[in-house]
């Protein structure tokens, strides 16, 4: 038997379970609740407004951002969240006592988070096409579109989520080190408005980031060719969005491991226990 | 002494140092634990007892020294070797949303590879939960677990691997009498049945009397003692105290040798003695008379040459 492919196969089973556990828990159903009927407010209320002059519906431009906006907040913040608890509650420091459990963890990680996209973008989705007429102009390849750009903006954002999780001091920090810039990114990446309403440099910083290719990429999908318009050099630039997001997520394979490695090494029992020290001071 | 083992030690420990910055916590410890052997190692707080249990357990790397757990260097030691070692932690509210049937189930397959017909592992789950006496809550979600029920899920874990080592960093804390009589008969039970060589550090001396087979005292950052109970009472000046009634007289007298000195008594006063009580030094009074003699600076001479061997 192999162990480390073994380790792999229980990580899967460990995400598939925290999967599963994460369903049946009233808090992450009131999470996934909270962001659904958030989004189809923002939509409702939004219905008539047409985007310039191109004839669009807000919504019909605005789900396929949101859609980007909400993967990228979702696997970069939640495995942030879950690795920085993680690392002070003890669950961390289990794995690294295991043979071969950091492999068998951080698998987990990936899946759990991974599969926690589905319901969070399902809630929205399929009361969105119940609601909304026109949203999606591209019919199965428009799908399949959909498809290879949620798994690429998958691979390009979620080490990302590891890494942050990995270097944020405490689970208090991960609010300023993590949500706020992700949030401040997000809405210069073109998530809730066309990212051209903004200063050029803004633009040009936004593109550096994944978030803007993959709501390019969605657009793409959704939107009829004539909404090409609406996007910087009028083109939907496939070509970039692949690249960008590879490029990424190529970052995050060659980063992510070693970052994850010496955050392991520094775990110890004594850490675990400040962390449990500081956070009851922190409820007093 | 024991006898010089023939088999290599468990655990080797020699000159081993630790600084965090300027601060030296741990100034050159020396230890040595056989197999099968159950050590317990106290010390006062701060001390360096979980600094040097995390260096044996390869949490932590040292600033100097040697040290040999299993054959290997911690440190360095791959994935087989932790396959061989348990680790009780301390943790508090992980795995909230599991249950304790399926946490131990997932973290018990890790050990799968590594299980030898000598040493199938890992440990039944069921087996386990009976054995830490868990099988009425084995299918709670584990946030919702009392203390001593969580830390009995922690040993659990700890064990789950079958280890040959295996590390326990105060166990028993917060566990009440029921549950720290159960956890040693564990203790008993995974050292004479299973061979675990178990090292432990503790606050409870009437716990490391009752489990240990070796007593280390960590003080000052050194190894200051190193003996079963009885030994080092032995090294402690005035080791008994006898108490004797003459009459409506109560006396009470310390001394090395008990039987010379209750002959005596005897001889002196023969049918007068209306009373006698012999009291040993126990653990707790050899281990604050150490202790204050390591923060003195007193040499403590035999007790160090010992320790030294």
């Amino acid at each position: 038997m192999n162990a480390t492919r073994h380790a792999l196969v229980l990580g899967l089973r460990r995400g598939w379970t925290e999967f599963l556990q994460s369903l049946r828990s009233p808090q992450d159903q009131g999470f996934y609740l909270f962001t659904a009927v958030g989004t189809l407010l923002l939509l409702w209320f939004n219905r008539d407004n047409e985007i310039g002059d191109s004839g669009l519906s807000y919504p019909t431009y605005a789900l396929p951002s949101i859609l980007a906006g909400l993967l990228a907040f979702g696997v970069v913040i939640g495995p942030a969240f879950a690795l920085a608890m993680e690392r002070e509650d003890g669950t961390l420091l289990r794995h690294k006592a295991l043979p071969h459990g950091m492999q068998g963890y951080v698998t987990g990680q990936l899946t759990y988070h991974s599969l926690g996209l589905l319901p969070s973008l399902l809630t929205i989705l399929v009361p969105s096409f119940l609601l909304f007429d026109g949203l999606m102009h591209g019919g199965a390849a428009g799908w399949l579109t959909v498809a290879w750009v949620i798994a690429l903006g998958l691979l390009a954002t979620l080490p990302l989520g590891m890494i942050l999780g990995s270097v944020v001091p405490s689970t208090q920090k991960v609010g300023s080190w993590g949500m706020l810039p992700v949030l401040v990114l997000t809405a210069i990446s073109g998530v809730f408005f066309p990212m051209q309403a903004l200063w050029g440099w803004v633009q040009a910083v936004a593109q550096v980031f994944p978030v803007y290719w993959i709501g390019l990429g969605l657009r793409s999908a959704f939107l009829p060719d004539a909404a090409v318009t609406l996007e910087v050099g009028d083109s939907w630039r496939t070509g970039a969005t692949v690249l960008v997001l590879a490029a990424w997520a190529v970052f995050g394979m060659l980063v992510t491991p070693r970052v994850l490695r010496r955050m392991a090494r520094r775990q110890s029992g004594s850490q675990v226990e400040a962390a449990k020290e500081a956070s009851l001071q922190w409820v007093r | 002494m024991p006898d010089v083992p023939l088999s290599e030690p468990v655990v080797e420990v020699r000159g081993l140092r630790m600084a965090y910055g300027a601060n030296e916590v741990l100034t050159g410890v020396d230890l040595r634990v056989d197999a099968g052997e159950v050590v317990c190692l106290l010390g006062p707080n701060g001390a360096g007892k979980t600094t040097t249990i995390e260096i044996l357990e390869g949490f932590r790397v040292p600033s100097a020294g040697e040290v040999r757990v299993l054959g290997e260097d911690p440190a360095r030691a791959g994935e087989a070797w932790r396959a061989r070692v348990g680790v009780v932690l301390q943790s508090w509210r992980d795995h909230a949303r599991w249950t304790p049937r399926r946490l131990l189930t997932q973290l018990g397959d890790y050990y799968a590879p590594y299980s030898t017909p000598e040493r199938p592992r890992p440990y039944e789950v069921d087996w386990l939960l009976r054995t830490v006496g868990l099988t009425e809550h084995a299918d709670r979600k584990i946030g919702a677990l009392s203390g001593g029920q969580r830390r009995r899920l922690d040993v659990a874990v700890g064990i789950i691997g079958r280890p040959e080592l295996l590390f326990l960093d105060e166990p028993t804390a917060g566990f009440d009498p029921q549950a720290r009589r159960d956890f040693h008969d564990l203790v008993h039970r995974l050292s004479d049945l299973e061979g675990t060589t178990i090292l432990l550090t503790t606050h409870d001396l009437a716990e490391a009397e009752k489990l240990a087979d070796r007593i280390l005292i960590l003080t000052g950052g050194r190894i200051v003692a190193d003996g079963s109970a009885d030994e080092l009472g032995r090294q402690v000046a005035g080791t008994a105290e006898v108490r004797w009634a003459c009459g409506p007289e109560r006396f009470v007298h310390p001394t090395t040798d008990v039987v010379a000195f209750v002959r005596r008594l005897f001889e002196e006063h023969g049918d007068e003695l209306t009373d006698l009580e012999v009291r040993r030094a126990s653990l707790e009074d050899t281990y604050l008379t150490m202790v204050q003699r390591s923060e003195s600076g007193v040499p403590a001479g035999p007790v160090l040459e010992e320790a030294t061997r």
